[in-house]
């Protein structure tokens, strides 16, 4: 927390929680599917799901996935917007269990057909937590570039990725790592204090082992995220 | 988060020989490293953003419930038609409130100082203060550091949300914040400051979270109005030379252990109070069946 995060964000109304943080998550999520969205499927839950409607929440999200930040004066007219780029989206009810009350799992579907499914929590304060990627515990806050990696669980992978880091010079802010089950499906989540060229992300996606790497990039967004940081 | 009472902000100051708003500043620096510079336009940012949010206010909107929208430009017709009993500074002020309330409320672009519903309150008086006084602009930028830094003492020891704290966390502590900004500008000590916002947040403890439907509407946006005339209130009397008999610190030691009093149904979640009224439930019931 800093103090423009005490006068600011500057962000379209009415909630910072379920207006500005909902933008923040669809951003968050259209960046990590790397690509336009072809089709969301939107799922609330809690009070996303009960009090959404009159924050404006479906619509915040519809602008994130719209690539729009918390401040774009456009998120009121997201829906039209998402019609017009040819974005399809559904809305329903999440199915989550002990998710936080503010909660969205968002399924999507990009325009070259890469799917991802995303579940992302409203913590308050226009700040966020993404909470799953693919149905894996991932724990991320969009505040810094992040990198997630699903692979086999078996030794080696995380000397593989570090050892790439730590080659390029890219300092680890923090690191996770979970397993669905010994020998299974695992992922790593890392967040960077520097970016982590793509070239070295695209050279991740193919090591034996490794199943699907998604890489959440600050660029391209640097002088606007100096304004409102 | 560098400081969590306004005693140390005051002794910093006195240490570098330097103004309440500096030092605030200077932490930013040091915390985001960024340049003097840099961190001085970031702020003047969020003055100017504040100060399109009110110039681009539309009295045709209406929120969600639709129940809210249309005030501000009643509030402008009665200022401008005649001598109000509020003075021509109050006047502008809780219209200035009202429309960023309502514009919050209805979607538009506004800057949360420090919450979204209570944004209102700080631009309010700022706003009126450098139109009605003809102060320089910097100097709004300054004292928008002064109302960051209490702020910033406020989210460290106490709370600044309504699901935390209750509404004496949002409205309480940006009328605060505004208070120790307006004495500032009327050329009040760091004492004084501290003073303005001490007076101002007493007279909001205890001020639960009952918004009807949830929503950021009622009582919300009339509220902003009472914190703006509240945050002048103080600073007035501040100016006056009336001191608070509760050291400020505590003051908002206070504020953060009535917070925890406050049961959860006050707190943000739309069941009790306001919120549990014949009234508030034909509101809520008009919005599902939309």
């Amino acid at each position: 927390m800093n103090i423009f995060d005490i006068i600011g964000p500057i962000m379209v109304g009415p909630s910072s929680s379920h207006t500005a943080g909902a933008v923040k998550i669809g951003y968050v999520a259209r960046k990590l599917l790397a690509e336009p969205v072809a089709e969301a499927q939107i799922l609330l839950y809690g009070s996303f799901l009960a009090t959404g409607k009159g924050h404006g929440t479906q619509l915040a999200i519809v602008a994130g996935l719209l690539g729009m930040e918390p401040d774009d004066d456009r998120i009121p007219y997201s829906l039209r917007l998402a019609e017009e780029q040819n974005m399809k989206v559904l809305f329903g009810e999440a199915k989550l269990k002990e998710a936080h009350p503010n909660s969205v799992q968002l399924n999507l579907t990009g325009t070259s057909g890469r799917q991802l499914e995303v579940v992302g929590e409203s913590l308050g304060g226009s700040l966020i937590n993404i909470a799953k990627i693919d149905g894996l515990s991932a724990n991320f806050s969009g505040e810094h570039p992040t990198l997630i990696v699903h692979n086999l669980d078996q030794p080696g992978h995380v000397a593989e990725v570090t050892s790439m880091l730590s080659h390029k010079s890219v300092n680890i802010a923090s690191m996770q790592l979970y397993r669905a089950s010994r020998g299974g499906e695992a992922v790593m989540v890392i967040e960077c204090d520097q970016e982590i060229p793509r070239e070295s992300v695209s050279w991740l996606s193919h090591l034996e082992g490794v199943n699907k790497v998604t890489y959440y990039s600050l660029q391209n967004d640097i002088v606007q995220n100096d304004i409102l940081r | 988060m560098s400081f969590a009472s306004l005693r140390e902000i005051i002794s910093e100051s006195q240490k570098r020989e330097c103004l309440f708003w500096e030092v605030i500043l200077q932490e930013d620096c040091k915390e985001r490293n960024v340049s003097r510079e840099a961190s001085f336009e970031t702020m003047r940012r969020m003055y100017q953003a504040m100060k399109e949010a009110d110039a681009s206010y539309d009295a045709s909107l209406r929120s969600a419930s639709a129940i809210a929208g249309g005030d501000g430009l009643r509030l402008e017709q009665l200022r401008k038609s005649k001598d109000t009993l509020l003075g021509t500074f109050l006047a502008e002020a809780v219209e200035k409130a009202v429309k960023m309330g309502e514009s919050n409320a209805c979607m538009r672009r506004i800057v949360a100082a420090p919450t979204a519903g209570s944004c209102g309150v700080i631009p309010a008086v700022l706003l009126t203060y450098e139109k009605q006084r003809g102060a320089k602009e910097a100097r709004m930028v300054e004292a928008l550091f002064v109302a960051a830094g209490i702020g910033e003492v406020l989210a460290t020891s106490a709370s600044i949300s309504g699901a935390g704290g209750g509404c004496q966390a949002e409205i309480g502590s940006a009328s605060a914040m505004a208070a120790g900004a307006v004495a500032y500008l009327e050329g009040g000590s760091e004492e004084e400051i501290a003073n303005a916002a001490a007076l101002a947040l007493k007279n909001m403890l205890g001020l639960t979270c009952d918004p009807v439907a949830g929503l950021v509407e009622v009582p919300c946006i009339k509220r902003n109005a009472s914190g703006a005339v509240n945050a002048v209130l103080a600073a007035h009397l501040t100016m006056a030379g009336v001191r608070s008999a509760i050291d400020p610190d505590e003051v908002i030691d206070s504020m953060q252990r009535i917070g925890k009093l406050i049961p959860a149904c006050l707190r943000e979640t739309g069941q009790e109070g306001l919120a549990a009224t014949p009234s508030a439930k034909r509101i809520a019931e008009g919005l599902s069946s939309e």
